[in-house]
């Protein structure tokens, strides 16, 4: 199976130009997952350790309030990436998850991969580089979302 | 103040009205009776009548060493709140109260304290400030934390000084309009303001009140800086009618907020913030 | 200790509810409505359901001819006893503004008149002591439960058949009630007789039977009467395993259960308006045209309304399966954390007149097998 799912990473974005021996131990951390419509990926104060790239289907992120139910903040199609509290301390998920539609991914265990770059400072600055990417685009999204620009004024 | 009939309103007399922002207000009352009498501990609420229209359940934002006026700051956001923000000075409100439990004031002692709030928030918790201020060698270091969404919405204003000579005061906004004001302080999320703060996490007592979203952001952070949930105090909401444990409107889970509530340890509600709908 | 039991015959029943009515209590009793037995007023013992017989299932009530003419064969009505207790509607006060604007305030509050229940199954003689523990033994207590509960005569009937939707056994509430009556009766009726096994439960319950011929029951009669009720336990239609239940529902708020139930729930309320224990209730402020007068009422709610739950912005439990289970959390669950003991008394009602059939015990009995499926 590990053979099947290498392919599919180095192709991903995220992992381009990734050294294959960095690949192979993330491949390691690798598996196949499905979840349902309505199933949850990630809620919000749990420990992050394992993250996603969707391959089919689409996810919300939603902060969910009393009166005001689930507010989605952000959706994550195929071919992107949910979740990267998994990298970056405390370590927990600061949003909820949840399938919009019937989702199949690949589930990356984010707590063997951290250990390994602890051990492997090199393949960590590698994934910092590929993840602080994400964060910074995902910031000045939220910062322009923050705006409010359609509201009247 | 005891009423033979826990369903029935004492009238009470605006003395005063201020306008804190643009949909909140500060009322000060006096009861008719000229022998009443009102006591109350910080974080308790009151049932507010007024004539014909209903009852809002409002916390008590005044001092709790004075017995009176009672002070109410309200936000405007209901048919209720929005008739009373037309109300003068010489108006008439009926009060039911105090209901609920308060903020944990006398086991902080000895402690650093955190006093943490997002928008009206600060209204529920400015009685804990006045009792904190007027007893400081009883505590630690003690720091205000205040998020609010705009400079303009904030409130409480013209006490901030006082406050400072005491307090530790911090506050943010969410987003500045420029050709509104010219804000020279923090813009960001009141949880930046945590890490700013001084307090020995093995040793202090939190107090969160705002929407729910941000008193579970800050409880999880406060966490992260190494406090205990049992050591974090928040104040919960849910539709009032009663107040007096029999209606069951103000049901989470097997709780009563207007009983058991509203403040609780974030460790007794962690479970129900998790959840959701309940 | 025993109370003392006596035997009464049947044709001495209506002196039992004049002697009531002499006392100036009001009387209230089963009667038919519609096809249906329903607690009412009365005065005569003919506006009673004599020598009917009732067949409950979920969804389903039918009440029949029965072959004799027994007072109590079928068993709870629709309604419960509650709304005389806990009124459906009531005036808490009215203000009337004086020239100075101020508010003179009346309260309403003032009930002399004294209640007896004729006719109350043991199930729901358990309800009206866990209504007692929420309204006269909490933090407050609530005059106008007080005042009727005060002077309140119980005339219990300890239950001669089962349908299919009682589960009092095991809810620990009945067939037989145990105490907190004034009388309890048990009703013989076989081919050779039809007579009535009186338990007197206390000196109120004695004086009513002022110059009603009675006789000491004799030990054939006792175990007659038990044997009643041994049929009785062995009839239940249903069972709902309480063992530490209150605890593994507390735990199952993300089962897959609910969701399946929601999708049949009308959130028609019907249940907590049957419901013997169910007690929310809603405040009303109104006002008359002229705006001189005002008024706060109080009427019963449930929270499988929608705006039972709301807070600024919207309602907390918009969806149906999160009112679904906070009304079986509540009443198996958040009760015990809140009054000490479940909200159930297992009358079956709940079952009967939901519209599409729900069963709490079936639910019941859902979260515990899945609870245990995790476990392994």
């Amino acid at each position: 199976m590990i053979q099947n799912l290498e392919p599919i990473l180095a192709k991903h974005p995220l992992f381009a130009d990734l050294e294959p021996e960095y690949l192979a131990l993330i491949v390691g951390c690798t598996k196949n997952v499905r979840f349902k419509e309505g199933e949850f990926l990630l809620r919000e104060g749990k420990q992050a350790d394992t993250f996603y790239l969707i391959r089919e289907g689409k996810a919300t992120v939603d902060i969910y309030a009393s009166n005001l139910g689930a507010i989605t903040v952000h959706t994550v199609d195929a071919g992107e990436v949910l979740g990267w509290s998994w990298l970056i301390s405390p370590y927990r998920w600061h949003f909820d998850a949840q399938a919009l539609t019937p989702i199949r991914a690949l589930a990356i265990d984010g707590k063997c991969i951290r250990d390994k770059c602890e051990n492997n400072k090199a393949l960590g600055y590698e994934l910092m580089k590929r993840f602080t990417q994400i964060i910074v685009q995902r910031l000045q999204a939220t910062q322009l979302q923050l705006l409010d620009v359609y509201r009247v004024h | 103040m005891q009423t033979v009939d826990p369903m029935l309103p004492v009238q009470y007399r605006i003395k005063n009205k201020v306008n804190e922002n643009q949909d909140t207000f500060t009322f000060e009352l006096l009861p008719l009776d000229p022998e009443g009498n009102f006591r109350f501990l910080p974080g308790q609420f009151n049932m507010l009548y007024l004539f014909g229209m209903g009852e809002v359940a409002i916390s008590i934002s005044g001092d709790s060493e004075r017995a009176l006026p009672i002070v109410h700051t309200i936000r405007a956001v209901g048919t209720v709140t929005k008739a009373m923000q037309n109300l003068q000075a010489g108006d008439l409100i009926g009060v039911r109260g105090p209901f609920g439990s308060s903020w944990p004031i006398e086991s902080a002692k000895g402690k650093d304290v955190l006093v943490i709030v997002g928008g009206i928030g600060l209204a529920p918790l400015r009685p804990v400030l006045y009792y904190l201020m007027a007893h400081r060698e009883d505590y630690g270091q003690v720091s205000l934390l205040y998020g609010a969404r705009t400079p303009e919405d904030q409130i409480f204003m013209s006490e901030y000084q006082e406050w400072s000579k005491k307090l530790d005061v911090y506050t943010t906004v969410d987003r500045v309009d420029r050709t509104k004001n010219n804000w020279q302080g923090q813009v960001g999320v009141v949880t930046n303001l945590i890490a700013k703060a001084k307090f020995d996490a093995n040793n202090s007592i939190a107090m969160i009140c705002g929407p729910e979203i941000m008193m579970r952001f800050v409880g999880l952070k406060l966490k992260d800086h190494g406090m205990k949930f049992e050591d974090i105090f928040i104040s919960m909401e849910r539709n009032m009618k009663c107040a007096i444990g029999f209606c069951g409107h103000c049901q989470l889970a097997g709780t009563f907020i207007c009983k058991n509530g509203p403040v609780y340890t974030y460790q007794e509600m962690q479970k129900y913030l998790e959840l959701r709908e309940v | 200790m025993q109370n003392q039991a006596i035997i009464i015959q049947t044709e001495h029943f209506q002196q039992l509810i004049d002697n009531l009515i002499l006392q100036g209590y009001q009387t209230f009793a089963p009667t038919i409505k519609d096809n249906t037995v329903i607690y009412d007023e009365i005065t005569k013992v003919d506006e009673m359901p004599i020598g009917c017989i009732d067949e409950q299932e979920g969804g389903f009530y039918r009440l029949k001819k029965h072959s004799e003419k027994t007072f109590f064969s079928y068993t709870v009505a629709a309604n419960s006893w509650k709304k005389y207790l806990h009124p459906p509607k009531i005036k808490l006060w009215q203000i009337t503004k004086k020239s100075n604007q101020e508010m003179q305030f009346v309260s309403e509050n003032k009930f002399s008149g004294k209640l007896a229940f004729i006719g109350v199954r043991s199930c729901e003689l358990n309800a009206i002591l866990i209504q007692d523990r929420i309204f006269l033994k909490d933090k407050f207590v609530d005059p106008i439960y007080a005042e009727r509960r005060k002077d309140l005569f119980i005339l219990a009937v300890n239950c001669a058949r089962a349908v299919n939707t009682c589960f009092c056994v095991s809810m620990n509430t009945g067939p037989k009630a145990e105490s907190n009556f004034d009388l309890a009766l048990t009703e013989i009726a076989t081919e050779k007789e039809h007579k009535f096994l009186v338990e007197i439960g206390t000196e109120k319950g004695k004086a009513i039977l002022e110059n009603i011929p009675y006789k000491e029951a004799s030990l054939e009669d006792q175990e007659l009467a038990q044997n009643i009720t041994e049929h009785t336990i062995n009839q239940m239609g249903r069972k709902l395993d309480t063992n530490n239940l209150a605890e593994i529902i507390s735990h199952s708020y993300e089962n897959a259960s609910w969701d399946e139930v929601a999708s049949r729930c009308l959130t028609c309320a019907n249940c907590t308006m049957v419901c013997p224990t169910c007690f929310c209730t809603s405040v009303q402020d109104t006002t008359d045209l002229t705006g001189e007068i005002a008024e706060r009422w109080r009427n019963w709610d449930s929270c499988f309304t929608l705006d039972f739950s709301y807070i600024h912005g919207g309602s907390v439990r918009s969806s149906t399966k999160s009112r679904y289970r906070q009304w079986m959390t509540h009443k198996l669950s958040s009760w015990m954390e809140q009054f000490d003991t479940l909200g159930c008394v297992g009358c079956g009602r709940c079952i009967s007149w939901c519209p599409v059939g729900i069963d709490i015990t079936e639910q019941a009995k859902i979260i515990r097998q899945e609870d245990q499926r995790k476990k392994l």
